[in-house]
């Protein structure tokens, strides 16, 4: 049995513009020892889903359905205090911006020693070495004088190094870390990795790392969820999505950022448009105003998530059929434009839709329409 | 593209047409620390850039790396003169400008811009699009007639990629990469020979980034506009720059073309920050060994002697540290300050994309 495991998972919020479908059923698990890293852009619902797991969405106007097993045990309908007894003890968080996530007014050992305290019976001097341990692990220097520091004498990376030292102060048997090295420099960002997969492998932890960046889950993540507009749109194991991605969202975000191993010279192709509001989405599939792949029946039809018949670990939910899906990747990989693959593969005059002419046009000309591809969505 | 708004004074030479356009020397810019309340003592000095010097060729796009607290920013600020230099020398064209003042400065900053990373508090929340575009021009007294104005901006707008029928919106009614549009925007509108844009996409979303890099190169290669580039993303730098400059500790530690620069990093300390690049590729960041940088950036209040790079340097001898290594040709082409500047095999090792790079050249 997983150690997590989230079945049709939605988190709805009634807002006075109408209902935020922040999370709009999502199903994934998580082993021991095992890291999922869950992709997309702002608004796709990915900090949400995590938030929900550590019963941290809960609010007077959130709907939230679904079933989130830990450990075999059901987190939705636990209580608070129930929940607030696993947080921080069995599940951990880490989030994105240290500075704000770290009380300023208390000394950073102090705010470990609380952490600990709340779910350990430590006498003070106990859970105060406990600490100054746990800042050695991460690699703070001198960890006995630096836990006498307040937040704001710590370096942007030592905060997140202390954050995580929080974190895992009690052992927890899942982490969460939503970001965790956005807001920090290459250099640091790679001692930050190289922490969590050590501390990983050492303590046998499920990691679930939450980010917009593919870079670094090709780094840390066995398994990969691209998340869409509140949905799970691909999920497989890492390599497969990097070298046999099937949904054309994620072909999009591969080809959208720059590479240290290609051409220089090669244009980026950007994503047309930008993400739906969560509270009007199309109708559909929700990527297909920014798809260019899009077909009529698209705009009506949900595609559901489904495994392939020939890798059941690799869930797409994409209304083209494989075949058709291979052969598109097989063309942009060779350097083909999402308008020439089309041509090329599906046979049919490409369609009217300004996301199409967006994504292939050159020049400023298509960044005109982007734009307004934009304004259409606002 | 409207050639009477975009084409600027000057022309527009190939990248790598052989002229600068600004020249830097010496330039060194210490911030002052004080104690004392009343009769303040000066107590040290945050060397925020101690003494850079580097040329922007004409038509080019240079870029500035490194981690926070290098000085990249303080840089563009003294280039733009929005800060003054401590000591040393910038010629724009061949003309001194860090005496300028009053109206030569306000004539100075026609020809050179800013695009900041911020799309959200660089914009007046109180003014409107085409108000926030058209203020170089109200500022300069130019286009007086509002109709001209209009015009001029609606141009502006159509250029960057924005419905000019949107003038009228503020800027809350925008997405973020539709903002930094308007960024982009309001930098052009004085036709300036040179724009610097400090970190211009970090606070995009993926796909927007794309967009934004792809209208910048595209607005250069039309407009022949020059282009210092400030960003920590090396992919993006490597995407954008035809030379780059790597700056660490206030100095800057190397120099050359990106080809050069990626294919193989001289100075150990840009071979670190390579070989930290996440690569979106797994079987390449398999194989490589991650260098990992031990500890953070030391004070620029009091940075270490001789080479700065000293303490965080896994190929520093003695001489690194008594001895200031000057900046000069390396093997390849490359201007790297080191004693010690990288092998190739060294860099194979470290830098997953190298041998991609070097079995595509």
């Amino acid at each position: 049995m997983a150690l997590l495991e989230i079945e049709n998972l939605k988190v709805h919020f009634e807002t006075d513009d109408g209902v935020v479908k922040a999370v709009d059923g999502i199903s994934y698990s998580v082993d021991r020892g095992q890291t999922l890293g869950i992709v997309g852009e702002s608004g796709s619902g990915k900090s949400v889903s995590s938030l929900t797991v550590m019963g941290l969405s809960r609010s007077r106007n959130a709907r939230i359905s679904g079933s989130i097993k830990f450990d075999g045990k059901e987190l939705l309908t636990a209580s608070d205090d129930e929940l607030r007894t696993i947080r921080g003890d069995d599940i951990a968080m880490i989030f994105q911006d240290p500075l704000s996530s770290l009380h300023p007014f208390y000394k950073v050992g102090a705010q470990i020693v609380e952490a600990i305290r709340a779910h350990r019976d430590y006498s003070k001097q106990q859970a105060y070495d406990r600490a100054v341990e746990m800042l050695n692990l991460v690699g703070i220097p001198e960890p006995r004088k630096r836990a006498e520091s307040y937040p704001h004498e710590f370096s942007g990376g030592m905060r997140q190094r202390a954050m995580i030292a929080m974190a895992l102060a009690n052992d927890p048997k899942l982490l969460i870390a939503d970001e965790p090295t956005t807001a920090l420099d290459v250099t640091v960002q790679a001692q930050i990795l190289e922490l969590i997969e050590r501390l990983q492998s050492e303590f046998d932890t499920a990691v679930v790392v939450i980010t917009h960046d593919l870079g670094v889950v090709a780094e840390v993540a066995d398994e990969i969820a691209v998340m869409y507009a509140g949905r799970i749109v691909e999920h497989a194991d890492t390599d497969t999505v990097f070298a046999g991605p099937e949904h054309p969202y994620t072909w999009g975000l591969l080809s959208s950022i720059p590479r240290l191993d290609s051409p220089r010279d090669e244009e980026l192709v950007p994503i047309a448009g930008r993400p739906p509001s969560l509270i009007n989405l199309p109708g559909g599939c929700s990527f297909h105003p920014r798809c260019p792949y899009v077909k009529p029946d698209h705009m009506t039809i949900e595609p559901p998530l489904e495994a392939l018949h020939d890798n059941p670990r690799h869930r797409v939910a994409c209304l083209l059929d494989p075949d058709t899906r291979r052969k598109l990747w097989k063309d942009l990989r060779e350097g083909k434009s999402p308008v020439d693959a089309r041509a090329d593969v599906m046979h049919d005059v490409a369609a009217e839709g300004s996301a199409v002419q967006a994504a292939g046009d050159t020049g400023a000309a298509r960044g005109a329409v982007a734009a307004s591809e934009e304004d259409k969505g606002a | 593209m409207s050639e009477t708004v975009t084409r600027p004074s000057g022309g527009a030479p190939a990248p790598g047409g052989g002229e600068p356009l600004m020249e830097v020397r010496d330039l060194v810019k210490h911030f002052p620390l004080t104690s004392g309340i009343i009769i303040q003592r000066k107590v040290g000095a945050v060397q925020a850039v101690d003494g850079i010097s580097f040329d922007v060729m004409r038509g080019e796009t240079l870029g500035l790396v490194g981690e926070s607290g290098c000085g990249k920013s303080t840089t563009a600020r003294l280039l733009l003169r929005l800060m003054d230099p401590t000591s040393g020398s910038i010629r724009f064209e061949g003309q001194e400008i860090t005496d300028a003042s009053g109206n030569r400065l306000k004539r100075l900053r026609q020809d050179m811009q800013m695009i900041f990373q911020d799309p959200y508090s660089s914009l007046n929340p109180r003014k409107t699009v085409g108000t926030i575009i058209s203020e170089p021009f109200a500022i300069q007294g130019m286009h007086t007639g509002e109709g001209e104005r209009k015009k001029t901006v609606q141009e502006l707008m159509d250029i960057v990629g924005l419905n000019p029928e949107h003038y009228n919106r503020y800027p809350h009614e925008f997405s973020g990469g539709q903002r930094q549009r308007i960024g982009v925007a309001r930098a052009l509108a004085l036709k300036p020979k040179l724009i610097i844009a400090d970190e211009p996409v970090s606070a995009l979303d993926v796909s927007i980034q794309a967009q934004i890099l792809n209208l910048l190169r595209e607005l250069q290669r039309e407009l022949g506009i020059t282009l210092v580039f400030i960003a920590h993303d090396l992919s993006v730098v490597r995407h954008m720059c035809d030379r780059v400059a790597v700056m660490y500790l206030g100095r800057i530690v190397e120099t050359a073309t990106s080809d050069q620069l990626y294919g193989h990093p001289r100075m150990p300390y840009t071979g670190a920050l390579m070989s930290a690049v996440p690569v979106a590729d797994p079987r390449l960041a398999a194989q490589k060994k991650r260098q990992v940088l031990a500890g953070d950036v030391p004070s620029p209040t009091n940075p270490p002697k001789a080479c700065r790079f000293h303490t965080r340097c896994w190929k520093a001898q003695e001489i690194c540290r008594t001895e200031d290594p000057p900046l000069e040709v390396k093997d390849g082409g490359n201007v790297a300050a080191c004693h010690f500047p990288l092998t190739d095999a060294e860099v194979a090792e470290r830098v997953p994309t190298f041998r991609a790079v070097r079995d595509r050249a």
